[in-house]
């Protein structure tokens, strides 16, 4: 079972060759579309790199919950309801989504992961 | 100006893997501008031819139901120039599959020796791109025809690989309007 910093050390590589970007530009709090330039094509590439990497299976859903953002019972006028922040936050336990729900607008949801976030994410599903 | 950079497949095996020649003749209009006296095979159009066989094989696993488009080159590395007279054997092996795309790792030969590799990621266009098509059917698998995918394709059972219905049925439909 991989410790947390052996978890970090993947993803971070995992980031580093999908995105081309270097070491100490991939920190924890660092922002995989903001800080790292990440866009959609992109994540098929690094979600194929830790699948292969910690060998688990990740169901896309699980990282992106296109099915709460794009539901017209959780989003009104371009944010998410309380509810659906709720939903978010039992489909995404690892994720912080703090920020996004003091101003949970739809478009911005994306920007948010971090880095911290796809860690903790990997240890869900590794056990660390 | 055709835009095939691949000659013809030698190997296909459905969803795993193919292989593809490329010949480099000097009377091919590349090998003329590129530099000045220096006629090599750009980078760019290796790139493309094998993304050209990614693509079919990718695109042959869904039977040419998806539109699958070239959406990442993710590692581009040149061991040697490739010149007039060399056959290039490009390999691309799948990696991974998925509804959204697929990843592959190509590699290019010039007889034995490791010319090139490269990481492709291909995409899937989704219901964000109706009404874009991509082949006009009969020509397509005109095009499959000419470069022997049916001819040397097995299934991942090692049968051999058949023509799907939609594209037969387009050729069919094109010959009924021939007089």
């Amino acid at each position: 079972m991989p410790t947390k910093e052996e978890v970090f050390e993947k993803v971070q590589e995992a980031l580093m060759d999908a995105l081309g970007v270097d070491d100490d530009e991939v920190t924890p709090e660092a922002t995989m579309v903001g800080d790292l330039g990440a866009e959609s094509i992109d994540f098929l590439d690094i979600v194929f790199r830790l699948e292969k990497a910690f060998e688990i299976e990740i169901p896309r859903s699980e990282l992106f919950p296109e099915d709460i953002l794009t539901n017209a019972e959780y989003v009104q006028d371009g944010k998410v309801t309380a509810d659906g922040v709720e939903e978010l936050k039992k489909r995404m336990p690892f994720a912080d989504l703090s920020k996004f729900e003091a101003n949970p607008v739809v478009q911005d949801f994306g920007n948010l992961l971090t880095v911290n976030d796809l860690c903790r994410y990997v240890e869900t599903k590794v056990g660390a | 100006m055709r835009w095939f950079w691949i000659d013809r497949f030698v190997e296909f095996e459905s969803g795993r893997r193919a292989v593809a020649i490329k010949n480099i003749s000097l009377v091919e209009e590349q090998m003329d501008g590129y530099g000045p006296w220096l006629p090599l095979m750009p980078a760019t159009l290796i790139i493309e031819g094998l993304a050209q066989t990614g693509g079919l094989l990718v695109g042959e696993h869904n039977a040419f139901q998806e539109r699958v488009v070239l959406a990442k080159v993710g590692k581009a590395v040149f061991h040697r120039p490739a010149m007039a007279g060399d056959t290039l054997t490009y390999t691309i092996i799948i990696e991974s599959i998925q509804a959204d795309g697929a990843i592959c790792k190509g590699t290019s030969h010039i007889g034995d020796q490791l010319h090139a590799e490269v990481d492709l990621v291909f995409a899937h266009l989704d219901e964000r791109f109706l009404g874009v098509d991509q082949f006009e059917p009969a020509d397509f698998l005109r095009l499959l025809r000419l470069l022997r995918i049916y001819e040397v394709g097995r299934t991942e059972s090692d049968e051999p690989l058949k023509i799907p219905d939609h594209l037969l049925q387009a050729e069919q439909e094109e010959c009924s309007t021939f007089d």
